[in-house]
This record gives structure tokens, C-alpha cells and sequence, in this order.
């Protein structure tokens, strides 16, 4: 997805190339249910459990090229699971 | 059901609602878009009287259906119901559908594993054989055709099956009873009578699979070894459950097909898009679904306590349906809206599986079916076409999901 399209949609304030140097994902499991948005978003940061599908975060603080594709799935997120936190 | 507006019927000169589609079969209520206009909310008034608000912008909806201070539950004071036949359906059997978190987030926990990536690419190929093959009969039948029959519905009926891992023995009779029970003109006892009859058939195949339950290979042999026997679901909550399933699994399925099917028909410049160019495919499918918005808005929602949002203040106690159809048109995030265009770029921005924690379970195995079907659809009859003229073709007007009653096709 286009970075201004982004900023469109999503409100996101960030601007194009603004990419924070460090990018810390969190998750709150319990709110998850399962729609796998986020795995489609970023697979080397996201993955789902095969007996139940709730989110497994596999890398926490992936390097800031993966903040475009974590940020949409935050944004993605039905259940406000992800939560992208920058600076 | 009277619907449209009509201003001097009510106390509080608000509009009616449900609305009509007064302006073509693949056009919205305008009332939508003059609605969304005004702002992102609006109050209407039900069948009963009782006021209600929608939400008719994209953000709005996005912030209200994740806002934890919302119930979908009947129970819930203030709950509105949409029709008198609702009022029936919704209290006589309870899914997650109509729950809460925590329960709710129990209940759907136990079949979210069935709709994992890993679970549809499994599925894929079967789907793809059995698009295949109803081609084929099809091909073979020869013109002219009733596509939502043989295709349309027949693929999701079978799929749902697949699904849930126990053939249905007939077919015909899931569909009529499912449409019974989703009818909202019908006469709540016979909603009622419907439901009775698909309960009763449901039962008798878990009561199969609790006595045979193999070894967890399909899903009712799933949830009858993980979670029937050891008590984590009663029985019948599980007789709703896979209930539920089967009317979800089918029916709003065939009814994007069918759409789907008629957007090319009638927009022959994006069908020529889409054949030159394949890799267009995943991003037609958001945008039928997106342009179709099949539900037009979602069930029942309760404030359960003082939200603002939009400027306003929606109170504790009061009924909101979020309105997902105008929402998918918002002009300030999809231009030219009303266009039906696979090339928009933010096709997927649409929130026509809805949003929040009652986001639809099943929507990988929508998107898996449909992208089955407009692989290969237009490959196999390049000349399809309609057989009868558009105005000809019947919809379903007092379906709380939107479609086509039959598409006849030539070629």
C-alpha cells in the first residue's frame, strides 16, 4: 500500500519517509479473534496458531522497514489486537 | 414493511428504516448518501416506533464497531430490533453472534482455527475442483442457464459442507429453510417453524458424529472430541453453533457471487480489465464486495455507555446499526464511489465483513471461494451474458442480505 494513500485512509500522521528508527509491537492476546489480517500484513512478524488461529508474535521489534506493514496491520486489526508503538 | 421516508408517519419527523432501493437493483437507498452528507450520524425511526442512530461514514463505523462499550446481545436494555420477525429469531437460539466478550470471545475461540491460512490453502484445491466441475455440468447443460442456482449457490451450499465435514443430504431443503429463517418479511412463527426444522437436522447429525467421531479430521469430529465431550460446550450450544454455520456459510456467499457475477455483466470495460490482466483478481474481489456491500448494515448494536463520536453523543441505552453500505461509499475515502472499479487501489478499505470483535469468522473462506469463481468464470464462458434484460432480473428486497433471486445467463 501506497505510504499517502496510507495517511489518507488511515489518519496516520506520519509523513512519507518518516519511518521511526525503532518499531516495538505489542499484542493483546486476549482481545484476538483470529481473522489473520495481520499474517497477511507482515508474515515475518506475524503468525497464527494452528489449533486456534490467535495471533503469535514472532518479532517484536522487527527493523523499521517493516513499520509500513505493521502499522497496517494495526490498523487492519478488527479486535484493536496490535498495537505499534514508534519513536 | 413500510419503508422509505415518509416524514408525516412518524412523531419525530425521522426517517424510516430499513430504506428501499428506489433507484436501481446495484444503487443504494439515496437516502444513504444524503444521510452521510449531513453527517456520520443520523436518527431514524424502526417499525416499532423506537429510535435508533446510524453510522454512515467509514471512520465512524471503524470507531464504533471496535468500541468496547457496545453490546450485540439481545438481553442488553435498549437493544433495538430490527423487525418483528427478529425480535423472534434472536431470542429463541444464541450464538456469538449475539454474545458479549468474554463469552463471546469463548465460544467464537472454538472455531477460529478452522479458518486459518493453513486451513483454506488445505481447502483450496477442492474448492477449485468443485468450481471446476459445476462449470462443467454447466458447459455440458448448455444455455441458458439459472447461474445462482447452478453455481452461485450451489458452490457455497457445498463448501459449507466441505467445511463442517458432513455432507448434507439435501441440499434444496437447507437452502429453503436457511432462507426462511433470514427472510425479514416472514411471519415470525413461520421463522420459527424454519428454524425448528433446521435445529432438528443439525441435532441428528452431531448425535452421528458424537457416536462416530473419527479422528478430528473434519470439523464437527473437532469440536465433538475437543470441546463436546469434555464439557466445554453444551450440546446445545452447539446444535446453535453449527447451525449458525451452515445458513453463515452459504448464503452470503451466494449472494456476492451473484452480484459479483452481474457487476461484470453490466460493466463489460472492467470484465475486459480483468481478462487481460489476472493479477487483477484479488483486488476485484474487494471492490465487489466493497461495491455489493451485501449487508447493507450490521445487527443490533447497544450503547452501554455514553459514546461520542462524530460530534454527538450517542447515550447509554440507545440502538445503533452501523451502516456498512454507505460507509463503503464514503466519498472522503473511496472517489468516485459509486464507480465499480477493480483498479481502485483502496478497494480493500471496505468494511463489508464488518469491524470489531463480530468481524466476520468465515470471510477467508469467502474471499477463497469467490477468487475460485472469477478465475475461472469468464475464461470458461467468454461470452456470457445476461438472457434477459436487467430490469427482469428479481432481487431480494426483505432479505436482511442482499442479491439476486435467479440470474439467467447465455453464452
Amino acid at each position: 500500500m501506497q505510504r499517502d494513500e496510507k495517511a489518507q485512509s488511515s489518519g496516520d500522521q506520519v509523513g512519507a519517509g518518516g519511518r521511526p528508527k525503532t518499531v516495538h509491537v505489542k499484542i493483546h492476546r486476549e482481545r484476538c479473534i483470529g481473522a489473520g489480517h495481520c499474517v497477511q500484513c507482515d508474515p515475518d512478524v506475524f503468525s497464527q496458531d494452528e489449533d486456534d488461529g490467535i495471533v503469535i508474535l514472532t518479532n517484536p521489534e522487527p527493523s523499521p522497514a517493516h513499520y509500513d506493514a505493521v502499522k497496517e496491520a494495526e490498523q487492519r486489526c478488527p479486535s484493536s489486537t496490535i498495537q505499534v508503538v514508534d519513536d | 414493511m413500510n419503508a422509505g421516508l415518509n416524514m408525516s408517519e412518524t412523531h419525530h419527523s425521522e426517517p424510516k428504516f430499513p430504506l428501499r432501493r428506489t433507484v436501481g437493483p446495484l444503487n443504494l437507498p439515496p437516502e444513504y448518501a444524503q444521510f452521510r452528507e449531513e453527517g456520520p450520524l443520523k436518527k431514524v425511526t424502526l417499525w416499532n416506533g423506537e429510535r435508533v442512530w446510524l453510522i454512515t461514514r467509514r471512520e465512524e463505523v471503524r470507531q464504533f464497531m471496535s468500541n468496547p462499550n457496545i453490546s450485540a446481545a439481545p438481553e442488553t436494555p435498549g437493544y433495538p430490533a430490527l423487525t418483528p420477525a427478529r425480535v423472534t429469531t434472536v431470542k429463541n437460539y444464541k450464538t456469538f453472534l449475539t454474545m458479549d466478550p468474554p463469552d463471546h470471545t469463548l465460544f467464537r475461540r472454538m472455531l477460529t482455527g478452522e479458518f486459518t491460512a493453513k486451513r483454506m490453502d488445505e481447502l483450496k484445491p477442492k474448492v477449485d475442483s468443485l468450481v471446476d466441475r459445476m462449470l462443467d455440468d454447466i458447459i455440458a447443460e448448455g444455455p441458458p442457464c439459472d447461474l445462482h442456482t447452478k453455481l452461485a449457490l450451489r458452490l457455497p451450499v457445498t463448501v459449507v459442507s466441505l467445511l463442517i465435514g458432513v455432507p448434507f443430504e439435501d441440499d434444496e431443503q437447507l437452502v429453503e429453510l436457511s432462507a426462511a429463517q433470514r427472510d425479514l418479511s416472514v411471519d415470525p412463527q413461520v421463522a420459527t417453524r424454519a428454524n425448528q426444522e433446521m435445529l432438528a437436522y443439525v441435532d441428528r447429525i452431531i448425535a452421528r458424529k458424537e457416536q462416530n467421531p473419527g479422528d478430528g479430521s473434519d470439523m464437527l469430529g473437532r469440536l465433538v472430541l475437543n470441546q463436546i465431550k469434555p464439557g466445554h460446550l453444551s450440546r446445545k450450544d452447539a446444535l446453535y453453533m453449527i447451525n449458525l454455520l451452515y445458513f453463515a456459510g452459504h448464503e452470503t456467499t451466494a449472494n456476492q457471487i451473484g452480484l459479483g457475477v452481474l457487476d461484470f455483466l453490466v460493466n463489460p470495460d472492467q470484465r475486459a480489465k480483468l481478462m487481460a490482466d489476472p493479477g487483477l483478481l484479488r483486488n476485484a474481489i474487494e471492490e465487489m464486495l466493497r461495491y455489493n456491500s451485501i449487508t447493507h448494515f450490521s445487527s443490533s448494536r447497544v450503547a452501554t455507555a455514553d459514546i461520542d463520536i462524530g460530534g454527538q453523543t450517542i447515550r447509554k441505552g440507545e440502538g445503533v446499526f452501523a451502516l456498512v453500505a454507505a460507509a463503503n461509499r464514503d466519498p472522503n475515502v473511496f472517489q468516485n464511489p459509486d464507480k465499480f472499479d477493480i483498479e481502485r487501489k483502496n478497494a480493500k478499505d471496505h468494511l463489508t465483513f464488518s469491524f470489531g470483535v463480530h468481524h466476520c469468522l468465515g470471510q477467508p473462506l469467502a474471499r477463497l471461494e469467490l477468487r475460485a469463481v472469477f478465475e475461472r468464470l469468464f475464461k470458461r464462458l467468454p461470452n456470457l451474458r445476461l438472457a434477459v434484460p436487467l430490469e427482469e432480473i428479481q432481487f431480494k428486497e426483505n432479505m436482511f442480505v442482499y442479491g439476486v433471486k435467479s440470474l439467467p445467463v447465455s453464452w
